[in-house]
């Protein structure tokens, strides 16, 4: 384990330095990395620990997004300040929608639907509210400060989203770690035994929930001010919310490295195959590889790429006493 | 236009509309039935029987009345094949291993739309796109009554075969106790192929009745998913002729909504029934599977 977190911090170090040698281009790639590593495990955290799988996370990107931007645009609040109102108003929102499921025993794909209906109700108000840009969406002004969240160049954005992800990681780490990690690894085996021996399934649901949406919802605001444009078909949207996921599946749910690891695999293909296939006039065609790599991934690697990575670098890392 | 006949007259498109959401959600309301799996994939796969519709129609002319038999047969295979490749795979899976490769596959059917026939939205002329029928002051739109006539015809179609044919006898004694059907010798997985083909091909039959009455494009398909869930779970998952009655009741719900809302929210009032079904009733209205 030793020479795991020696490995990440030599990875980090590497990462902390690489900016100064790349241009805008590659950096901008990097950021999507670091920005679907880090909501990978935002999602990661509920679906991956609890087992209750969330298809709606749409819901509290958009929010996040929506909240900081309207209150930059019409009060002129810091997003920095905004992101935080804007993680609140996600927390009560999936407070209510965790009441509803876990209190009315929706699981499985009931659970899916009810998250899918939240994020689509969301989707059809915010279109018609004018102050929210309604269908026209909204177009974020450019002017570039720390205060308004927005920079010249990719390289502030690149550092805002490696700390994004390496916090995240950190956090996921505090969580598994902690009694209320376990606690939610034992509602994802077995909600009933877990309940059982007296472990509170619907607090410990409740937790990871909310955590997951706060962490989600901040990224919304970071998507914003790195995109400048909202619309609610895309911040709200059914895409988005399985676009997020696909990382963290392919690169191991309920790990606190999986996500990370899916971003980086995953990211770079789908930004660099939508370039070079959109030139070519197949613009589906990449997410239609993804989609096919997703369906191998889960019927040949069920439990993510991460663990034949940790077989693959066993040699060096010494991991075999503490993965099992 | 009166109140009264404006009421009336949009309970009957309410009715008619009932009728095709009906139509849309029966095939996944059958494979839910029979192997406890949610085809996510399920409005891909109406979009893609759009567009076979739509192409026999544009490159041969002939009408999408008489073309669903082509979307039938090819729907059918590709139900057939991601059953034996990926979903008899996955039927032993936590849920929400079942959940993504499905979603994947939605994904992939969408994309590949896209690229056959580009984003744009397309509208064909059929010789039944205007015809409508008068009955006093209220007017039917004749290929929404067509539609509604024809999604009742399916559902018994696919009903009646569950019944009395051998094949549907096996499917349904596949779906009641997977290890006793294997015991009395039916080969389970040739039949869930089979039963994921025969729901597949009701998305084919229904793509081509609904190529009349709206525009098609590549990315309705969540649309469609999400309607065919509130139908489903109105009417009770897995019970075919609730999946008529849901259909019914959304579009009516959806209908008279108009006199209060705009017609873009009619999709709230949907998902806000979807909720309230959930919780309290998530059986559905008739009984079906939980």
């Amino acid at each position: 384990m030793k020479r795991l977190y020696v490995f990440l911090a030599l990875l980090l170090t590497i990462l902390l330095i690489v900016p100064l040698f790349l241009d805008k281009y590659v950096l901008g790639i990097f950021v999507m990395i670091f920005f679907f590593a880090y909501i990978g495990q935002s999602w990661n955290i509920l679906t991956g620990y609890t087992g209750h799988i969330s298809l709606g996370h749409a819901l509290y990107l958009g929010i996040g997004a929506y909240t900081s931007t309207y209150l930059a645009q019409t009060y002129g609040l810091s997003p920095w300040i905004g992101m935080f109102i804007g993680g609140g108003l996600a927390v009560i929102i999936s407070m209510f929608l965790g009441f509803l499921g876990f209190r009315f025993g929706l699981r499985g794909v009931y659970f899916v639907i009810l998250t899918i209906a939240f994020a689509e109700i969301t989707r059809l108000l915010v279109s018609h509210i004018g102050a929210l840009g309604s269908f026209a969406g909204i177009f974020l002004d450019f002017s570039p400060s720390f205060k308004n969240f927005q920079f010249r160049g990719n390289k502030a954005y690149y550092y805002i989203s490696l700390c994004f992800m390496v916090l995240a990681v950190i956090v996921t780490r505090l969580i598994e770690t902690s009694r209320i990690g376990r606690f939610m690894v034992a509602v994802r085996e077995d909600e009933k035994a877990a309940e059982s021996l007296g472990v509170n399934a619907f607090k410990y649901s409740m937790i990871a929930l909310g955590i997951s949406a706060f962490m989600t919802s901040l990224g919304g605001t970071f998507y914003a001010n790195f995109i400048y444009y909202l619309h609610p078909n895309i911040m709200f949207g059914m895409n988005f919310s399985i676009e997020l996921i696909l990382r963290p599946i392919v690169g191991g749910m309920g790990t606190v490295l999986g996500p990370v690891l899916g971003s980086f695999i995953l990211t770079p293909l789908s930004e660099i195959s939508r370039v070079y296939f959109s030139k070519g006039g197949l613009e589906g065609l990449h997410l239609v590889l993804y989609g096919i790599l997703t369906v191998l991934i889960v019927l040949f690697m069920r439990r993510g790429v991460l663990v034949y990575v940790k077989k693959l670098l066993n040699p060096i890392l010494k991991l075999e006493g503490e993965s099992k | 236009m009166d109140q009264m006949t404006l009421g009336l007259q949009l309970s009957v498109q309410g009715v008619l509309l009932g009728g095709i959401y009906g139509l849309i959600a029966v095939g996944l309301s059958f494979i839910f039935g029979i192997m406890g799996i949610i085809n996510f994939a399920h409005g891909q796969m109406i979009v893609l029987g759009m567009y076979i519709s739509y192409w026999i129609l544009v490159l041969l002319g002939i009408d999408p009345y008489l073309n669903f038999i082509a979307g039938v047969c090819i729907l059918f295979a590709i139900g057939y094949l991601l059953q034996s490749s990926t979903v008899n795979r996955i039927l032993d899976f936590p849920e929400a291993m079942q959940v993504v490769p499905l979603v994947a596959v939605g994904l992939v059917l969408e994309n590949l739309i896209l690229m056959l026939w580009g984003p744009d939205h397309r509208s064909p002329e059929t010789a039944f796109n205007l015809s409508t029928i008068w009955i006093g002051k209220v007017m039917i739109d004749g290929s929404k009554l067509i539609a509604f006539v024809l999604a009742i015809v399916l559902t018994l179609g696919v009903f009646l075969f569950l019944k009395k044919s051998s094949i549907g006898k096996s499917i349904r004694a596949a779906a009641d106790n997977r290890t006793g059907a294997v015991l009395v010798g039916i080969n389970v997985n040739r039949i869930n192929n089979f039963a994921f083909g025969l729901g597949a091909a009701t998305t084919g039959a229904a793509g081509a009745l609904l190529l009349p009455l709206m525009p098609v494009s590549p990315h309705m398909g969540h649309d469609f998913t999400l309607t065919a869930f509130v139908v489903v779970i109105l009417g009770g998952m897995g019970n075919l002729w609730g999946a008529l009655l849901g259909g019914l009741i959304l579009g009516l719900a959806e209908s008279l909504s108009i006199l209060m809302l705009p017609p873009t929210m009619k999709q709230v009032v949907s998902f806000i029934l979807l909720i309230i079904i959930m919780l309290f009733r998530p059986q559905g209205l008739l009984k079906g599977h939980k």
